[in-house]
């Protein structure tokens, strides 16, 4: 029997606003235990929340950065349930009336293009952290107690791992073009609820589904995904039935491990939150916000394959995040090649970031030194070997023209200077010029390396080059 | 001293002019409440110590002209929060609640350098119409001491009705200041919905609760519900509308000639007191021989207010009251084993039979199943019942009836049967339904216990309401009448 697999993915997305959704305490990481708290975040008795206008605005970037059709008079409800991390005893969230619906991104898995549906997606509060101490007591922790979040929930379209995958890293993108969120799963900006069921290819029916959760990156979703996926069509294979049932994924062993068996849904007795007012979204707002929107990735993507000639895989890389894309867009502005700007940006320059582990955005790095020294190149003033070290300075935030100038690194380009130096090197190779004689080409790269040990490197590998071959010929 | 042959503007004026200290007055306020006390049992926390030493700080620092209510003494309703001065909202669950901040009305009042007496008594987290359930104690009817003071903001009513306080604040959820304002014969103001912040009030049913003024004068109501007005940053549902002055308009009873006032036929019909009815007939022919145009409509809504309150303000609850767990403030069970018996016992010895009765009946209507046979039909009502009033609206000015069915019951009388605890609520929780503003002033007897006239207005019109209850106070004695407390009774 043929199976298909239906997926639904929810998206949870941590907005970085300087202060909570509805209390005016800060969003900040890695302050002590509940500094960032105060009465509306304990729920205290007689507190009421105060809706930051900031998140709206953000749900909206998102409901447009997804192409989904945002509702005009929505409200907060209240989600009811019992949990140490969740002071109120209730999120606010929107459950009735969701910021926007019906939207959709495009994902590409194979050279196949695909659009994937996105129901709804809405704004709400994060709960706390619990934490368990080994001295036996368990603690709470309520920083992370009215982060603004959004939830952005997927159609039953995503009919693979892969397409999930692809699914995730298109919606990743398009949200940190946005500048809303971080999105990144390590720090916990993005998280994701899994959901798989399969069926007979052709059945009107849905299968039973199951929840993965322990999906710690996109790698993750897709290896449990498949595993998911294999292991449900081997029940149905043998005769057996799913379970609707939460299964935890090991990433040791590549498996799923099942957690605990859902009998029925939980109730979490919905209403609408008494104390906030309907939201009015006007059409001129939403405009408003609509012109400030970046280029979205897909389009530059476009735009670097058509316009620059880069490789489709170039162009994917490069727009990763919004930062790395506007750093190599104003790279090429300030007068840089193209493909030599990529190059740098994947190369030297994402070595850099994950060896010190930073963002670009917190380095010293400007486009216009990477631009400086890359045109340094192209005109011949400087090696790509001298590049090595200039590259090291740009990135502590010096000149590439004057630290050139400075240390006197400018290139070895004139043959009045380079052929006497190329004539004691023969003279002191004899063998190396048998050996060319010969016919053993490489002769040539030992002497090319004699020369530039005795230049430091500042010798025009080019001219060099030709330079000895003149000389060799001529002997 | 007690405070029945004085105002708020008379005091203002005896303190500004030095006839008076703020020490002298918040002294001679506290020996009266002691006198009176063990009668009335208003009082759930006495605030004398540090109300003695802000009233030496007023009388050193002197009193500004337009500080209205500097160093003079008011009470407070416990389930509005106070920094500092132990909250209960009159249950056990809080006992030993220290508020770390102020409600926003408190706020304004401390600007203003007033005197808190105290916390009042109320039915445990305002849930009741008679102080009975609170977790402390039954306040008791200064007009009658066997008999209940109404609530929940029985104690705020009996505490200005004894004299023992000038004027004290309120909550309105479903009549809870106006019935009784009605039993102890005082003016009990519920302002619109949105009028007053709800910042530091302990929440009841959200989309019901105001705050509001029991005074012993349609002015002095007037004055201190212009001072606690307007909206906060900290309530978005409170109102960006500017405050009127609304003392400064009340002047004589020209202002009731061709006013439209609206009789419900529902509010005098089955169910009201024959004394009840009686009484606020002859109220009516007064306002007719004052000039203004009585007519009966309909709110055929109303035999469903009731029941749709119960389980709108229930639901609200049940998810307002989750928050006490015993875990960050409040009364945590002791002898425990896990998590869920901190939850369980602490609930389960914190909180008294009416608040668990309610949070059963709003846990059940928000259920899956039952949402749309209870919370969500009962919204529909609501819209419906708002619709009869936008009707009536268009063409009256005032709807005006009983502010309740009896005059204050003897204690003890309806305990046993909270159906007809609740009937007690038909005439009152159609106005907090509609979010609209509504209030009771004396309009004379029955069985020699007070009968409140209950005037509800247009949406933020207190205005025309004041001004109506100023031309009836002012051309009848139903409000110089006072109890006699350590007499006959």
């Amino acid at each position: 029997m043929n199976f298909e697999t239906t997926i639904g993915l929810e998206v949870h997305v941590e907005l970085k606003t300087n202060s909570k959704i509805f209390s005016p305490s800060p969003v900040q990481f890695g302050s002590d235990p509940n500094a960032n708290t105060n009465v509306i975040d304990w729920g205290y008795p007689g507190v009421l929340p105060s809706t930051n206008k900031g998140v709206v605005e953000d749900g909206i970037r998102a409901a447009l950065a997804l192409h989904a059709e945002v509702e005009p008079h929505q409200h907060f409800d209240r989600k009811n349930y019992f949990y140490p991390d969740n002071p109120k005893a209730y999120q606010i969230s929107q459950s009735e009336s969701p910021m926007a619906h019906d939207g959709w991104i495009e994902i590409e898995v194979d050279g196949q293009k695909k659009k994937i549906g996105i129901a709804e997606m809405h704004i709400e509060e994060d709960a706390g952290k619990n934490s368990h101490s080994p001295n036996g007591f368990s603690y709470v922790d309520l920083n992370r107690q009215g982060t603004p979040l959004i939830e952005i929930v997927s159609k039953p379209e995503i009919a693979s791992p892969d397409e999930a995958y692809a699914y995730l890293e298109a919606l990743r993108q398009r949200i940190q073009f946005t500048g809303i969120s971080d999105v990144k799963m390590e720090e916990g900006s993005m998280r994701v609820d899994v959901n798989i069921s399969i069926r007979p290819i052709g059945s009107d029916k849905f299968g039973t589904k199951t929840e993965l959760k322990n999906l710690n990156s996109f790698n993750y979703v897709r290896k449990g995904l498949a595993f998911e996926e294999k292991r449900q069509q081997q029940v149905l294979m043998s005769g057996g039935k799913i379970g609707q049932e939460t299964r935890r994924y090991d990433e040791a062993s590549g498996t799923t491990i099942l957690m605990r068996v859902k009998e029925g849904s939980d109730d979490y007795r919905y209403f609408p939150e008494p104390d906030l007012p309907v939201l009015n979204i006007s059409q001129d707002w939403i405009d408003e916000i609509g012109q400030t929107m970046p280029e979205m990735p897909g389009d530059r993507r476009k735009r670097y394959i058509n316009d620059l000639g880069l490789t489709d895989y170039d162009a994917m890389v490069l727009t990763q995040t919004k930062e790395m894309s506007d750093f190599f867009e104003a790279t090429i502005a300030e007068g840089a090649d193209a493909k030599m700007a990529s190059n740098y940006l994947q190369g030297d320059v994402n070595a850099f970031l994950n060896d010190n582990q930073v963002d670009l955005q917190e380095t010293d790095l400007t486009p216009a030194h990477l631009a400086g020294m890359i045109k340094l190149i192209s005109d011949g003033t400087i090696s790509t070997k001298i590049a090595k070290k200039v590259f090291k300075a740009i990135t502590k935030g010096e000149d590439p023209d004057a630290f050139v100038k400075e240390k006197g690194l400018i290139q070895l380009s004139d043959p009045a200077q380079l052929q006497p130096m190329i004539d004691e090197v023969l003279a002191a190779n004899e063998q190396s010029v048998e050996d060319f004689k010969n016919g053993k080409d490489r002769a040539i790269g030992f002497l090319v390396g004699q020369i530039m040990k005795k230049t430091h490197g500042q010798a025009n590998p080019k001219v060099v080059n030709q330079l000895l071959i003149a000389s060799l010929k001529a002997l | 001293m007690n405070f029945y042959d004085t105002d708020l503007t008379q005091l203002h004026d005896d303190l500004v002019n030095k006839k008076i200290s703020a020490t002298e007055l918040t002294k001679a306020t506290f020996e009266n409440i002691h006198a009176t006390e063990d009668q009335v049992q208003a009082f759930l926390t006495l605030n004398e110590e540090v109300a003695m030493k802000q009233a030496q700080e007023v009388d050193a620092n002197g009193i500004n002209a337009d500080q209205l209510v500097a160093g003079i003494p008011l009470g407070v309703k416990d389930n509005i929060v106070t920094k500092g001065l132990r909250t209960t909202a009159a249950s056990k669950i809080l006992d030993n609640f220290n508020p770390i901040y102020d409600a926003t009305v408190i706020e304004k009042l401390k600007a203003q350098n007033f005197i808190n007496a105290g916390k009042l008594n109320l039915d445990e987290f305002a849930m009741g119409g008679s102080t009975e359930n609170s977790a402390y104690q039954t306040t008791h009817n200064p007009w009658d001491l066997t008999r209940v003071p109404g609530g929940s903001s029985g104690g705020s009513a009996a505490a200005v009705a004894a004299g023992q306080v000038l004027a004290a604040l309120g909550t309105d959820t479903g009549g809870s200041i106006r019935l009784p304002a009605s039993y102890n014969g005082v003016v009990g103001m519920k302002p619109t919905y949105g009028r007053v912040s709800r910042w530091g009030i302990i929440a009841f049913g959200s989309s019901l609760d105001q705050v509001g003024w029991l005074t012993q004068s349609v002015k002095d109501n007037a004055l201190l519900t212009s001072l606690i007005s307007g909206h906060d940053e900290h309530d978005l549902t409170s109102s960006t509308r500017e405050v009127p002055n609304f003392a400064s308009q009340l002047n004589d009873d020209t202002s009731v000639k061709g006013l439209r006032i609206a009789v419900p036929k529902e509010y005098l019909g089955e169910g009201v007191d024959e004394g009840v009815k009686e009484t606020i007939k002859a109220a009516l022919k007064h306002y007719e021989s004052l000039g203004a145009i009585i007519d009966e409509v309909s709110l055929p809504n109303t035999q469903y207010g009731v029941a749709a309150y119960y389980i709108i303000s229930s639901s609200e609850a049940s998810s307002n009251l989750q928050r006490f767990d015993g875990i960050r403030y409040g009364v945590r069970a002791t002898d425990v084993q896990n998590l869920e018996d901190v939850y369980v016992k602490s609930r389960s010895e914190g909180f008294g039979d009416e608040v668990k009765r309610r949070i059963m009946l709003g846990t059940f209507s928000l259920s899956a199943g039952f949402y749309d046979a209870y919370f969500k039909k009962a919204s529909q009502i609501r819209t419906l019942i708002r619709q009869d009033f936008e009707k009536v609206f268009e063409n009256h000015d005032l709807v005006m009836g009983p502010a309740g069915p009896t005059v204050a019951y003897k204690i003890g009388a309806n305990i046993t049967d909270p159906k007809a605890m609740y009937m007690n609520d038909v005439l009152t929780v159609p106005v907090n339904m509609a979010g609209l503003p509504g209030m009771s002033i004396p309009a004379g007897f029955s069985d020699n216990m007070p009968v409140g006239l209950q005037i509800i207005g247009k949406p933020f019109d207190e205005q025309t309401m004041y001004n109506a209850a100023y031309a009836f106070e002012q051309t009848t004695d139903f409000h110089k009448q006072t109890p006699n407390l350590g007499g006959q009774n």
